[in-house]
Formats: C-alpha cells, structure tokens, sequence
C-alpha cells in the first residue's frame, strides 16, 4: 500500500492523526482513572488537591466502609445475581427460539419472524407494559428485572442467523446417525456456536449488571434495589440512608464523603472491568456475525 | 439451517397436519419465546387502547369508559407540550449535528492508521466506556462538576475566580447530555463503519496516488463513498428514534432546577404516569410520541430510496 506516507504533508498528516487518535484514547479511559485513585486517597487529599493520577495518601477507608454496609452489600448480591440467572434465562429464551426460525421450511416461521420485526419498529410504550407487569404480580419481585427483558429481539435475529448458516451437511450426517431434533440442537449446534452464545451472554449480563430504568420502574422496596438503583441514591441525590433500613450505620446519615462516592462508583464498574478482556476477544466478530444478510 | 436434500414436490406436499406433527419439537421449542413476544410485546401494544379510555384501577382495563381523544387534546392545550417537544427535537437535533458525525470521522483517522498495535490499543480504550452504566456516567459527570469540592469547579476557581453550577442550570443541561453521549458511545460507534472500510479493496488507494491524489482526496473519493450506505441506514433508524432521548441519561441528569430545559416526552410518560398514576394521560403521551416515530422511520426509509439508497427494507 502506496499512500502518500513519505511526502512531507503525508507526515504531518499521520503526526496530527496519532495525535488526534491520542488524545481521544486517553479521554476515554482517564475520567475513570480518577475517579479510581480518587477513592482510594483519603478525604483530606481530595480536598486539597483538585486533580491527580496517584493518591499521595493511601487509604482504604471508603472500600472498608462500602463493604461493613448492610445495604451495599445486599444490593451487589442482587445484582449479581439477576445478571447470572438472568442471563441464562436470557440465553434460553433466545436460543430455544432462534434454533427453529432458522429452518426456512418451518410452517408460519415468517409471520413469527415479522412479528418480532414489527415489535422492533412499535411498542405499547412504559405505561402499557408497566400495567401488564404490574397484572402479572411482577412488581416488587426480581422476576420483574429478568422476565420482560427475556429475548432481545435485536440478538434472536443475530443468533438466527448465525444458526442458518452453519454447515447443512452436519445437519444430514447427524440424522443419518439417527440424532432426534433436540440431539441436533444439543450436541452439534450448540457446541459450534460457542463463541457466538459466549458473546451474547456476555452482552446479556453486561446489560443486566447495567440496568437502571428496569428496576426503577418495577421495583419499589429499596431492600431490593440492584446495585444501580442505589448508586444513584448514593452519588446523585446523596442518601444513603434511605435505603438502610435497620440503621446500623449513623455515619450514613450525612451525605457520603467525596472518596466514598467514588470508591461506590468503582464497585458498580469493577464487575465490567473484569469482563471486558474476555468481551473484547469476541463482540467485533459477535456483533457483526450475521448481521450483514437479512 | 436449510433442510437437507429431500424437497417434496408440489404434488406430495404433506399436509399442515403432517408438517406440524413432523417438526413437533421444533414448534414446542418456538413457544416460550412466542409466548414472550405475545405477552410482553402484543398484549402492551393492546394496552394502547387506554390513551382512549379514562382507566380506573378498581374497574380495570376492559371496563374503563371510552372518552375518545379527550386526553390528546389535553395534552396538546397543555402548555408544557411545547416545552416537551421543544426539548425532545432540540435534543435530537443536538445529537445529529455534534454526535452523529464523530465516529465516522474518528472511524476514518483509525483508518488511516498502519502502525497495527497503536490502532488495537486505541480500539481497546476507546470502547471502554461503552459498557458503563449510564448512572455510572451520570455519577462521574456530578462527581466531577460538583461546587461541592468537584475538581472542575475547584480548577475553575482558581484560575477564573468563581463556579459554575453546570448541574443546575437550564443552559448546560443539554451541552452536558451531547458530551456524556459522545464520551460514551463514540468509539463504539466506529465498529460498523471500520468493518465498512476493512472491506475497500486496497488496490484502490494505489491506483489513486498513481493518479496524483493525496491523502484527503484519497480519503475523498475511496474512504467516504464506501461507508455511504451506512451512513444512510444508521440515518433512517436515527429518524425513527427523534423523539426518543434515552431515558434513563435524560431522567438521571434531570432535576428541578435545570426542568425547563430538561424534560423529554418520555421523562414526562413517567412522571404523569407511574409517579403520579395518570395511566390514560401518560399512555397517550406515550403514544404519540411512537406514532410520529414510526411515521418518520417510514418516511426516511421512503426519501433513501427515492434517492437510489437501499434503505432499511
């Protein structure tokens, strides 16, 4: 490849970009940064030095504080706990229903398919599907953060796609071996879309780990709020205490200092954090796959 | 997955009996998430009908007495609706002019890039951000640019002499939305358009500088025209979402003192509706607001092709 990588405007054009690209980098990843150092400095440091990238003072406090809380503590159980069920519900659903719209021959697979389509273009919209949870008996239960979200309609089109192209002589060899239509599901496709299924579970817990607006609506009891819920309470409208019921912490009376708030910000994040090397291998590939044919 | 080899002719076809009982387990597989469509999708849009009816909780949906389009002209008499729509297009309009084009653009700098290992670890960081939760992101923007000890306001001290209250003023609310919004999903963004891109034939940008074009030319005449099409799906699918500003970004930066220049139509559907239990009112909100949605994603998709784009269908 011959670009003009010599000529002098050439050079100054690829100095500018690595600049450019830099700096871009950079404001992507630094606020956070901060924000990790910061809960780790002590409340005497942060108010004196406004910005930094090392604490000079070291100090637990705030992550010693965050994990001797009642309410905290409970609210990261939860969350954990609706992105690992939940997304394995999440993976049920969509693949269960995924494996048969990928037969082209199945009767009345395209009136299901432009079903899913239209209810990607119109919905009922917060009000009607809030009435329905509410009618189910979903409100106040953690059914409520899993159920509703079940398949995303975006991710079954991509996974059944994926489905339709795999080989089709597998499908022949294996029947010919006397494989039924759960085996072919359960011991040739599945094994084969591994990567693909590993991609979406993780989008599924990501969002899961992620979601605020679910667990506002749906979910009144502040013992039960996910980790996202309370976050706000915490950083955004500065009471805590609202949420901790029993009271055991007094200091949380007060508005939280500025290194808890950060230290709590980090914990909502750090489940992410952890995921993303492995996430990163895959969803370039994973969210492409697919999606070019309709 | 094609079914293998044995097409039946038209003169065997089995019968719909025979073909359901045939792929039985595959039908049973099908219905949970039927079900789930149905339930949660269908019976929802259904439920529409209440922006229609005047919705008591003890008498329950079916019962409730039909008043017609009484709630729409409410809602349009209202003098907040111009408020709303005000902020919800101004929003939108934000969003088209300063983030729509910044991954394409930072999409075509990475293009330019040979150096491999400086462009995977720009990718690396720029996706971060991504995947944090949008009240992560709001609490890192109040963490930051509070007057209560948040460095920004302290720097700005320092230097011009006073504070800037960005949280609680009207005029920063929606310059503050663009850049959470640009921070947040612009290097995401650029996904689509570099696997665009990774498919121009290299060829091309030889034979262009064999003709004498340099760089922004090349970038021009090769780079743009292959990324246009996605340009104009990801376009039409904006139109689709105009008035739908994200919710929960909206709903977490809003407060009472930057109201005015903060409220959408769907902080509006939540407020009337699940806080203060105007379940008709709210709902017919909701609905004009998907209406209009739908109108113009049919719209946009109608003018690409009417100028020779493929379009979304």
């Amino acid at each position: 490849m011959a670009k003009h990588y010599n000529t002098v405007s050439g050079r100054v054009f690829d100095t500018a970009n690595y600049i450019v690209l830099s700096v871009c980098a950079l404001a992507a990843v630094l606020p956070f940064i901060f924000v990790i150092s910061g809960s780790f400095a002590t409340d005497a440091e942060l108010t004196q030095r406004t910005v930094f990238l090392i604490p000079r003072t070291f100090s637990l406090a705030a992550y010693e504080f965050i994990f001797s809380t009642n309410t905290i503590m409970k609210s990261i159980g939860v969350s954990l706990f609706i992105a690992t069920f939940g997304t394995l519900v999440n993976l049920f659903f969509t693949v269960t229903m995924a494996y048969p719209l990928a037969r082209r021959n199945l009767m009345g697979r395209n009136i299901v398919l432009n079903l899913v389509i239209f209810s990607m273009l119109f919905s009922g919209g917060m009000i009607p599907t809030y009435l329905v949870i509410r009618e189910l008996g979903m409100l106040d239960s953690y059914w409520a953060l899993i159920i509703p979200g079940a398949i995303s309609a975006f991710n079954l089109i991509i996974i059944k796609n994926f489905f339709q192209e795999l080989p089709p002589g597998l499908e022949e060899a294996a029947r010919i071996d006397g494989c039924t239509e759960l085996g072919l599901l359960w011991r040739i496709v599945l094994p084969l879309s591994k990567p693909v299924l590993a991609t979406f579970a993780l989008f599924y817990a990501v969002g899961h780990w992620n979601d605020f607006f679910t667990a506002l609506l749906y979910i009144n009891d502040p013992q039960k709020w996910p980790l996202q819920v309370l976050l706000r309470q915490i950083v955004l409208l500065s009471q805590a205490a609202a949420g901790d019921i029993n009271a055991m912490d007094p200091s949380f009376v007060k508005p939280p200092d500025q290194s808890i708030k950060m230290a709590v910000i980090v914990v909502g994040t750090v489940p992410i954090l952890l995921v993303y090397p492995f996430l990163q291998k895959h969803f370039a590939k994973g969210v492409l796959i697919g999606s070019i044919k309709g | 997955m094609p079914e293998a080899g044995k097409q039946p002719s038209r003169g065997y076809r089995p019968s719909m009996l025979g073909r359901l009982k045939k792929d039985k387990w595959l039908y049973i597989l099908l219905l949970p998430g039927l079900l789930y469509f149905i339930v949660f999708k269908y019976v929802p849009m259904w439920g529409v009908l209440l922006a229609f009816k005047n919705f008591q909780p003890y008498t329950g949906f079916l019962k409730s007495e039909w008043v017609g389009l009484e709630h729409f002209q409410l809602f349009f008499a209202n003098p907040e609706f111009f408020m709303l729509l005000r902020n919800t297009l101004l929003l939108s309009l934000y969003n088209l002019v300063f983030f729509f084009p910044a991954p394409i653009v930072l999409a075509i700098l990475m293009n330019e890039v040979r150096f491999a290992l400086f462009k995977r670890t720009v990718q690396t960081m720029i996706y971060v951000p991504h995947f944090i939760s949008m009240v992560i992101v709001a609490s890192m923007t109040y963490v930051f640019l509070t007057t209560a000890g948040g460095p920004v306001n302290d720097v700005l001290e320092q230097y011009i002499g006073r504070k800037i209250e960005f949280l609680a003023t009207p005029e920063w609310f929606k310059p503050l939305i663009i850049m959470q919004t640009i921070w947040k999903e612009c290097g995401w963004g650029t996904i689509i358009f570099l696997a665009a891109l990774a498919g121009v034939d290299m060829e091309q940008y030889e034979a262009a500088t064999m003709d004498g074009a340099n760089r922004w030319k090349q970038i021009w005449h090769i780079t743009l025209p292959a990324v246009r099409s996605t340009i104009v799906i990801l376009l039409i699918l904006r139109m689709g979402s105009i008035l739908e500003n994200g919710f929960e970004q909206i709903y977490l930066m809003l407060n009472p003192l930057n109201r005015q220049a903060a409220e959408v139509f769907d902080t509006y559907v939540y407020m009337m509706g699940i806080t203060q239990g105007a379940f008709s009112y709210s709902t017919a909100v909701g609905l004009f607001k998907s209406l209009i949605g739908v109108v113009l994603v049919v719209g946009a998709n109608y003018l690409a092709k009417r100028f020779g784009q493929s379009g979304l269908y």
